[in-house]
């Protein structure tokens, strides 16, 4: 666990990715198995735990410390984990050495929830300071430590090279599935002492092919002829791998967590045997809904009827990868599609279609098409912008520069008002960093006011986060916890990918994605947009 | 009848000097702005100001202020070695270390059978460049909390030095830089650094050179040091650079090759203050009492009253009245918490 405790500490310093991928490396070389096995399946997400969770923690330092002096720290601190890791008195005469990683996920794992405190308290008598922060962080499942499950995969890679064993990111990732922490196989193959392990049956993902940003430079070089362009839909990309039965039907999202079970609706129709790439929607009658329509599905535990019967889940499919037993990945992008295309017609699936390729002659007549696809034939707000894929491009996983572009649609822009600033995290925390903006409902000036329309944090650079955050020190006219509220003077250009109809938010709207744009420092919050403008955008 | 403490000592208003007035004595304990008759606890900016007309200190805060003020550090500078008494007024005054930095020192008054202890600022721990606290049994106890909050508490220094060194074995192609102050911190790391066995150069920036100078013909071994601007680029690599946390930001740090931002202070074992600084290594090394030397410290001492100043008074404060000591909270102005 200390071990462990000292790679978190530094991934959380540590700013380049190549220094992550030093430090990750460098710990699996020093750690022994399990552990490293458990750290790595920290690192990418796939230890989860449920027994302990916040209150318990707060419960248990109370126990121990005086709440005035808890109250102080936890003020200073900010961050509950934190805050209990460092003030967690250690009582004299312990003499247990600290728990391993292993011992820690095991003991977790097995115990009763009633016993979950003691053996918790022992832990942390045991560890320093930074092996309470790490365990607190791990057990309740916020490491924030900003790498991701692909990082972790490419260290584990870059660490294999130097011991001089061949293996790709890729590799890893379609066996990942197959295997359970610790990964016992996968080390053996890896460090050279084993053969690589045999997962070709376990239903498991297949990294998925993903898309670089199209540069408007980049396209002048290209010839219009090579490639196919498809709508990008604004839904969630998926993999279905089915083999045969329902009740084998494996949903896995972009990051390869599976989400059958989140959409039953879907997986009830993949009695078919094939792996097919698509995006996941909401749609009623062939026509499909908002982003927040396929929002009130995502991250849901339980699923139930009306939650089915109000939002009906619909697969738009891309790509094949599998037709049957038969691994197409190898064949230009063209014959897969014809493949998809006869599957489609030999099978055809409820609860699924095809995502039609769109018909072009040369970039501008594509880039009139991008542009005019917010108000064109296809559902408005249903299209994130286009998909530009060679016609002869296998089926690559990760994201390899050239076959594939995604050329997003231009943004919608608003002139808000600046309403509240809170203090962000991390290294932002001693600015004002998060604006809440709003648009005016009524006349400003007379009757109007001011309306919250969305929230955003990034879209500024750090010189003009210093401006703002001085700005809004100097405006303040009230002040609630991190939060201050300011006077209407400081206007935003707000850029979004579209509206919604919202009724949590009380402006009656939600914005996806909304970004700063452009500092207006040289317009008055009077001149503003009004809240009718973006209710002319809601997305229907 | 002995006369209570806040009867001779009390903060003093900047206007008219700043820092502590002792009446009968006719004298300020490290005063902010410019006064008649001064006594310094230790050489720090915050506490050691120029243009004093006469100086008390120990002969360690002496030459750091005539090193660092020149001709500011005072018109007379009068030395007091530790643990020898001297009469300012109808006090007896003498200094007992603080164990804080190089002539750090905590300043012992006596009046009419009552006795105020200055602790100026202070730590409990080991620090090869200066002789350990000492605690004075008093009626007042006149205490710095810059880390008096329970969340403070600096892990041992051997283990920051280790990581220290790991992080140079995990990334030998960058260069450490380690932010810290240039009066105490600074030449404590290098100890501490040459004690963990590392006895290759150390570079230094410019504004560290002439302290770590004065340390040395103190008699403070810190081996083989050289100037960073004018070391040859290449030859720091894989090196550890110690700079003023300010040059970290400055354009200075573009001669590093590959540098890699550390910060020595307590104020690191807070995460969103070492992400603040844009650290890459925070080490958690203090020149001050952490929470559990503040605690100890009011039990050895044993003081009829604590007085708190400079940092989280009110938690300490707290902890005191819950031990059944009488104390409060004394504001003075114009102290950092800068460390």
């Amino acid at each position: 666990m200390q071990a462990f405790a000292t790679l978190l500490d530094a991934l959380a310093y540590m700013p380049s990715r190549n220094g992550k991928l030093r430090l990750i490396a460098d710990y699996l070389d020093h750690t022994p198995d399990p552990d490293r096995g458990y750290g790595l399946a920290a690192l990418t997400g796939d230890l989860s735990f449920t027994a302990a969770k916040a209150g318990m923690i707060k419960e248990l330092v109370a126990t121990r410390v005086d709440p005035a002096l808890f109250g102080w720290s936890y003020d200073f601190v900010g961050d509950l984990a934190e805050t209990v890791a460092l003030i967690w008195p250690a009582p004299p005469g312990v003499n247990h050495p600290p728990p391993g990683l292993a011992a820690v996920v095991e003991g977790l794992s097995t115990a009763k929830r009633g016993s979950i405190p003691a053996l918790l308290s022992g832990w942390l008598d045991s560890l320093d300071a930074t092996g309470r922060w790490a365990l607190l962080k791990l057990i309740t499942g916020g490491l924030r430590i900003g790498v991701s499950a692909r990082m972790a995969k490419t260290a584990l890679v870059e660490w294999a090279h130097a011991r001089g064993v061949e293996a790709s990111v890729e590799q890893v990732e379609e066996l990942w599935h197959g295997l359970s922490p610790p990964y016992a196989p996968l080390f053996g193959w890896l460090d050279g002492t084993g053969q690589k392990p045999d997962v070709a049956d376990t239903g498991g993902f297949r990294p998925m092919m993903l898309a670089h940003p199209l540069e408007e430079n980049d396209i002048q070089s290209l010839d219009p002829a090579d490639y196919r362009a498809e709508w990008k839909w604004d839904g969630i990309r998926v993999q279905l791998v089915a083999r045969g039965t329902a009740d084998q039907a494996r949903i896995y999202s972009r990051t390869g967590d599976e989400i059958a079970g989140t959409f039953p609706d879907v997986a009830a129709q993949m009695g078919f045997h094939a792996v097919l790439d698509g995006e996941l929607l909401v749609a009623r009658e062939g026509r499909v809904a908002p982003f927040n329509d396929l929002q009130q599905r995502l991250n849901r535990k339980r699923v139930t009827a009306p939650m089915l019967r109000d939002f009906p889940a619909w697969v738009r499919l891309y790509d094949m990868l599998f037709d049957g037993g038969e691994d197409l990945r190898a064949l230009p992008f063209d014959d897969r599609r014809r493949r998809l295309e006869e599957w489609f017609t030999r099978t055809r699936p409820p609860g699924m279609d095809l995502s039609p390729l769109v018909a072009f002659t040369d970039w501008d007549h594509l880039a009139h098409l991008r542009l005019s696809a917010r108000d064109t034939v296809v559902e408005d707000g249903a299209i994130e912008g286009l998909m530009l894929k060679r016609g002869d491009s296998p089926y690559i996983g990760g994201r390899p520069k050239g076959p594939w572009f995604k050329w997003k649609r231009g943004p919608l822009t608003a002139d808000c008002v600046l309403m509240y600033a809170q203090r962000g995290h991390g290294k932002r925390s001693s600015f004002y960093s998060d604006y809440t903006f709003g648009a005016w409902r009524g006349t400003p000036g007379a009757d109007g006011e001011l309306v919250p329309v969305g929230k955003a944090y990034s879209g500024f650079t750090d010189a003009e986060l210093v401006e703002i955050d001085r700005w809004v020190r100097n405006h303040t006219t009230n002040r609630f916890g991190p939060v201050r509220e300011v006077a209407p003077g400081l206007v935003f250009e707000v850029a979004f990918d579209s509206v919604h109809r919202s009724t949590r938010h009380k402006s009656g709207i939600a914005m996806r994605f909304p970004r700063i744009a452009r500092l207006r420092w040289d317009k008055p919050a009077a001149e503003a947009d009004r809240l009718e403008v973006l209710e002319r955008m809601v997305a229907t | 009848m002995i006369p209570a403490p806040d009867s001779w000592v009390t903060p003093c208003p900047p206007d008219r000097g700043g820092g502590l007035w002792v009446e009968p004595g006719g004298f300020h304990v490290d005063p902010t702005r410019p006064v008649e008759r001064a006594v310094i606890t230790h050489g720090h900016s915050d506490h050691a100001r120029p243009g004093h007309a006469r100086v008390l200190a120990t002969p360690g805060t002496l030459s750091i202020m005539r090193a660092r003020l020149g001709d500011g550090a005072g018109l007379t500078q009068q030395p007091l070695p530790y643990h020898q008494p001297i009469q300012i007024g109808e006090v007896m005054v003498r200094f007992v270390p603080a164990g804080h930095v190089l002539g750090s020192a905590q300043v012992v008054m006596e009046w009419r059978g009552s006795r105020v202890v200055v602790s100026g600022d202070y730590k409990r721990r080991f620090d090869p460049t200066c002789p350990p606290f000492e605690p004075v049994p008093c009626d007042a106890f006149i205490t710095e909390a810059t880390f008096g909050l329970p969340v403070f508490r600096h892990p041992p220094v051997e283990g920051e030095i280790a990581r220290l060194l790991h992080t140079l074995s995990v990334f030998p192609e960058r260069t450490i830089v380690v932010g810290c102050y240039a009066l105490g911190k600074c030449q404590r790391l290098i100890a501490e650094l040459r004690r963990a066995g590392y006895d290759n150069p150390l570079y230094l920036h410019g504004a560290h050179l002439p302290l770590c100078a004065l340390y040395q013909e103190q008699g403070v071994d810190l081996g083989d040091l050289r100037p960073a601007t004018v070391a040859d680029a290449a030859s720091m690599r894989g090196g550890i650079v110690l700079a003023p946390p300010s040059a970290m930001a400055d354009k200075w740090l573009r001669r590093m090759p590959d540098p890699l931002p550390a910060y020595a202070s307590g104020w690191m074992r807070v995460r969103a203050r070492a992400r603040q600084h844009g650290v890459e290594l925070p080490l958690i090394v203090s020149d001050h009492a952490d929470w559990d030397e503040l605690c100890q410290t009011v039990t050895d001492v044993s003081p009829g009253e604590l007085w708190v100043t400079h940092g989280s008074e009110e938690a300490l404060v707290h902890w005191a009245t819950t031990q059944g000591v009488t104390a409060k909270p004394l504001h003075l102005i114009g102290r950092g918490e800068e460390e």
